[in-house]
């Protein structure tokens, strides 16, 4: 007993070290193993219970859709990439010029703020066919539905983040003589950026959801257009790569932001 | 009182000057009648029971509120005139620094406020870098306030209360969220930068003891409505050390001071 109480309290740095670099292997090791453990299952059962393609396609099928029809997965990718972006930007810039103006304007808010709240009560799937209709079937409905779901949380959280600056930060700009565009850039907007960042996080994932909806009332191309085609069609292995695509672009966008968050905030 | 602070400002008028001054919150009255003269180069030290209005009292030379009746002035000027020309400094409690600055651009902060407008900021002898040196926090210049320790932030706010080189610093318990050995040591520090910039200090505190060491004259308010029960001259020779503290002389003052309190 004594011994292997001896070993486990021994602690050289060497070994701390190697433990280190153990946990986190096994941080990686153990989700990575869990998935390949479940697409293995898939890929079994499927196999084994003779499952139809059309119901339930195994992930080798899946695989040799992203061999054989990589440029018609492309073809569809970019233009749901830019929708997306372009609805992120031009979403969060509303969102953040709009935070801004409610900051300044009591009366500002109390007009607009109601509103934005009943915008954001319309389901995206009810309000998307009404954009399709005013914007007709190219490009920009999908943008406009995007940057309308990224909206309101983008929306809140600036609001929030702007007003989050210390009673004594405000009194010490007072002290300085500040001006009003002075406590806005120098205290009010560094302090908003960690809100903004969380809110930036959630719209990079919505923002892709909005442009594939905008694509499912009506387009020709983009990842939307290629989910309902391939499911009429019944060609599942497709439809599962899409979702895979469409899953892949999201994740890219979280990834992005997370990074620029991580450069931006030190603090 | 040590003569050569008066003489470095150069200055005769009254650093700040109270003339029945009130200050009201709706129907409460936070301070009545406040009437006092605080010679250039002074270091006062004001202490009362909670909520008294001693914070209340450096808001209102600071410009932070308005007094109700009466004026305060500061080197002959307005409040206003004072704030505008970066006649004094606040430090407050907490160190209030901007948590994306550096040290050393925490520092730097009240020389960017107002220089895209125009207005002319007086700048200090001393450069910011120097100011850091000054509250030994050389080689932290570049540390995140979240990468020091609560008395570094605090020196840090020090050091940027000085960079316009006021001629009077307001503090409000500036010490009083640290520990005592962090206390004594910034009580030291304290007295040397009073000693050598020659600025009037009027400093908040809630400990007897160190109203006493620091201070010249401690100023007891007293609460419902604040105003000033007694200013106690504190006689003991400068520059101050820690052993201070165990002399019968510092030990009297501070028998007197818990005496007056419990009368309040």
């Amino acid at each position: 007993m004594s011994v292997s109480e001896a070993a486990v309290g021994e602690t050289s740095p060497q070994n701390r070290l190697s433990e280190q670099s153990r946990s986190r292997l096994m941080n990686i090791a153990i989700p990575l193993g869990t998935a390949v453990a479940l697409l293995l299952t898939w890929q079994l059962g499927v196999r084994l219970f003779n499952v139809p393609k059309y119901i339930a396609p195994a992930p080798t099928d899946i695989l040799a859709v992203f061999r054989d029809e990589f440029p018609l997965l492309m073809r569809n990718f970019w233009p749901t990439f830019i929708e997306s972006l372009a609805g992120f930007f031009i979403g969060n810039m509303a969102a953040i010029l709009i935070a801004i103006a409610f900051v300044h304007s009591r009366l500002v808010e109390r007009a607009f703020f109601p509103i934005a709240v009943f915008i954001n009560t319309i389901p995206i799937l009810a309000i998307a066919p009404i954009l399709v209709l005013i914007f007709g079937p190219g490009m920009t409905a999908k943008v406009v539905i995007a940057a309308l779901i990224c909206f309101f949380p983008t929306l809140v959280n600036m609001v929030r983040g702007l007003q989050s600056v210390s009673p004594q930060a405000l009194e010490l700009a007072r002290i300085l003589s500040a001006s009003k565009s002075e406590v806005f850039w120098k205290i009010r907007l560094p302090s908003s950026l960690p809100f903004l960042f969380s809110a930036l996080k959630i719209a990079a994932t919505t923002c892709v959801i909005g442009a594939i909806v905008g694509e499912w009332i009506g387009a020709n191309v983009g990842l939307g257009a290629l989910i309902i085609e391939s499911t009429f069609n019944f060609r599942s292995p497709l439809l599962y790569a899409t979702v895979f695509v469409s899953s892949g672009l999201s994740v890219f966008l979280f990834v992005s932001v997370t990074i620029a968050e991580k450069l931006i905030i030190r603090w | 009182m040590d003569g050569s602070h008066t003489q470095k400002l150069g200055s005769r008028s009254i650093a700040a000057s109270l003339n029945g001054a009130c200050v009201k919150f709706g129907d409460f009255t936070a301070l009545a009648d406040i009437s006092l003269d605080i010679e250039p180069g002074d270091f006062w030290t004001i202490l009362g029971p909670s909520g008294c209005g001693k914070s209340t009292m450096l808001r209102l030379v600071s410009d932070l509120v308005p007094p109700a009746s009466g004026t305060v002035e500061i080197f002959g000027k307005t409040t206003e005139a004072a704030r505008l020309a970066r006649e004094f400094a606040f430090v407050f409690q907490d160190a209030t620094l901007l948590p994306w600055r550096s040290a050393l651009k925490n520092v730097e902060l009240p020389l960017e406020i107002g220089r895209k407008r125009g207005i002319t900021i007086p700048v200090g002898d001393r450069t910011p870098r120097e100011l850091l040196e000054l509250v030994g926090l050389k080689g932290r210049e570049d540390a995140l306030p979240h990468e020091l320790s609560g008395g570094m932030r605090q020196r840090v706010a020090i050091a940027r209360a000085l960079v316009c080189q006021p001629k009077l610093l307001l503090m409000d318990e500036p010490f009083g969220a640290l520990d005592e050995m962090t206390r004594d040591h910034l009580n030291l520090q304290l007295l040397d930068i009073w000693k050598e910039t020659g600025t009037t200090i009027l400093f908040v505190t809630h400990s007897i003891s160190e109203s006493v060491f620091l201070g010249q004259k401690v100023l007891m308010l007293e609460s419902n409505p604040g105003r000033v029960k007694e200013v106690v001259d504190i006689d003991l020779p400068l520059p101050r050390k820690i052993a201070l503290r165990d002399t019968p002389q510092f030990n009297t003052y501070c028998a007197r001071l818990r005496e007056l309190l419990e009368e309040c």
